[in-house]
């Protein structure tokens, strides 16, 4: 039987206390504390999709708010649309069919990634993170200046959408859909990082010179890492909509693109579970210290300044080492 | 002819590296390029890979003129490059590094560990684990797994021990009668000279002698190869 790694061992930990706090909330009647995991998963799941980019594939985007708030505006326009029975540019019907919508969500963000990929992969370095910030602030400024949902007010969800015959409204079931969508986001991740693609990818990240000399072009690889990577956020994005029963311009923000590269670098840039980590340790201290003083970024800021400083290998690394493959 | 370079001028920004090269390697033949340091040998070698293009002259590979192609088609059209320097990728296993850019071919994975069974007892190993002499077998590996009708060699011995070194040019021979087209680039005469074909001398970047290995005179070492 192979024997696992320490980092293994983390992982699974990590999985268990995510999966068992929200049952334990609900055991003890705390829904509160039921969509508080939901909301740690929705934004893991997220990070877990810029992690394939940034950590995987090197490409430091500034931008993939822009990927999580077209998934929320494709749940919020899809569920609007079905309440009052109105069509989308006058021909598409809405629809509250989460499979549906998220199916829309995925595809119309990789579209807009293979777009703003196109464009923008041609560069590197600072002007790669200019090029996908500035995509997301044209984003972000569109919907704003789009009345008919919302406009900078935002576009509420009424009902939450539905899933066959799942009780969505019932906190611990939809935290069962997050939790199952965010492990399905890391089997896909682990799945494409353990093919020929991914050591592909890595080769690069590592020196795209010579991978080019080995007769593979750099650009197809890292674009389709792009889109797959905006996927996955986008697929957060639609469920981030439905647990808040909102959505609003500020999904596509920068700060929220910059909330995401904290999150992957506080968890570990490059670790398959160090999104979830990142994730966990945001959500609480902006929970939690939140609670206390609204300054609370500031014990953030200390957080984050200690692990780039002395363990570059984000909360996973510090705890498991460095990087080994299985 | 597989490969026919003629007079190629290359520059880095405003500086020229090479002002006319010749050099041809047939099919199945192994041609040793040779000069002191500094005078173009890599150079000529990263304009073949169209890394860095000439600006005049011509380089037909397989009957196809690479100019205006990108290193990766260059790549694709058979030119396999080891590049000086053991560059593996480090953090990927030697497997993956194998396999993650091979193309369909005679070779493969079994027959690559077959030519270097040491990568295959570490195959799950990661590349930066591996002694310098590993690395350089995985190298070689690497390009022999995109299948390249031309394989090309620059320093593939340089810093390696003795008996690792014995190693690689163990292989080389095995590659070499196996009908491999090679560009080779190293200072170890005595085991070049007895399998090359032909041999192009570099000066200052120009190919100044071009000949059989048997016909290069100790006058002729003395003034180009300073041995």
């Amino acid at each position: 039987m192979r024997k696992l790694t320490r980092e293994s061992w983390i992982n699974s930990s990590l999985v268990l206390l995510l999966a068992l706090a929200p049952l334990c909330a609900s055991l003890l009647d705390e829904p509160y504390y039921v969509n508080l995991a939901s909301r740690v998963v929705i934004i893991a799941m997220a990070a877990v999709g810029l992690n394939l980019a940034l950590g995987f594939g090197g490409l430091i985007s500034f931008g993939h708010a822009a990927f999580f708030g077209l998934g929320g505006y494709v749940a919020g326009v899809a569920a609007y649309h079905a309440f009052d029975g109105s069509y989308f540019i006058g021909v598409i019907p809405g629809s509250d069919q989460m499979p549906v919508i998220w199916l829309v969500a995925v595809l119309v963000a990789g579209l807009a990634a293979t777009f703003i990929g196109v464009i923008s992969l041609r560069t590197q370095g600072v002007y790669f993170i200019m090029i996908t910030l500035a995509f997301a602030q044209m984003i972000y400024y569109f919907a704003i200046s789009f009345p008919t949902y919302g406009g900078e007010d935002g576009l509420s969800i009424y009902v939450r959408n539905s899933l066959f015959s799942l009780d969505t409204s019932d906190p611990l079931i939809f935290f069962g859909i997050c939790f199952f969508s965010l492990m399905l986001s890391i089997f896909v991740t682990r799945r494409i990082m353990g093919s020929r693609f991914g050591a592909a990818l890595t080769m690069a990240r590592l020196n795209d010179i010579r991978l080019a000399t080995s007769g593979v072009e750099p650009f197809p690889i890292r674009l389709t890492t792009f889109v797959l990577s905006a996927m996955i956020t986008s697929g957060a994005g639609a469920l981030f909509a439905d647990l808040n029963g909102f959505v609003s311009p500020s999904m596509l923000s920068w700060h929220h693109s910059g909330e995401l590269m904290v999150i992957v670098i506080l968890g570990g840039v490059g670790r398959l579970f160090g999104p979830v980590a990142g994730a966990v340790v945001f959500v609480l201290l902006e929970t939690f210290i939140g609670g206390f003083t609204q300054h609370w970024q500031f014990f953030l800021g200390l957080i984050l300044l200690s692990v780039v400083l002395f363990a570059n290998g984000g909360l996973i690394g510090l705890l498991a080492g460095r990087p080994r493959h299985d | 002819m597989m490969l026919k370079v003629s007079q190629i001028e290359t520059y880095y920004g405003p500086s020229q590296a090479l002002f006319g090269v010749d050099l041809s390697v047939d099919t199945g033949e192994l041609v040793a390029l040779m000069g002191r340091n500094g005078m173009g040998k890599s150079t000529t070698i990263r304009s073949i890979c169209r890394l860095t293009p000439a600006k005049r002259g011509h380089i037909v590979f397989d009957g196809q003129d690479l100019a205006g192609l990108r290193s990766f088609q260059a790549a694709r059209l058979g030119i396999g490059l080891v590049p000086e320097g053991r560059r593996c990728f480090a953090s990927l296993t030697v497997q993956e590094n194998l396999i993650a850019t091979a193309r369909p071919g005679v070779w493969d994975y079994t027959k690559v560990v077959s030519l270097f069974p040491r990568l295959g007892e570490r195959a799950g190993q990661m590349a930066d684990t591996l002694s310098g002499g590993e690395q350089q077998m995985l190298a070689i590996g690497r390009a022999l797994m995109t299948n390249p009708k031309l394989l090309i060699l620059d320093e593939a011995t340089e810093g390696l021990a003795p008996v690792i070194r014995q190693e690689i040019w163990a292989a080389i021979r095995r590659l070499k009668d196996a009908g491999q087209s090679l560009l080779v680039v190293d200072k170890t005469l005595s085991e070049l000279l007895p399998i090359a074909d032909a041999c192009v001398i570099l000066e200052k970047g120009r190919s100044v002698w071009t000949g059989r290995p048997s016909a290069l005179s100790g006058d002729l070492r003395d003034q180009y190869l300073g041995v």
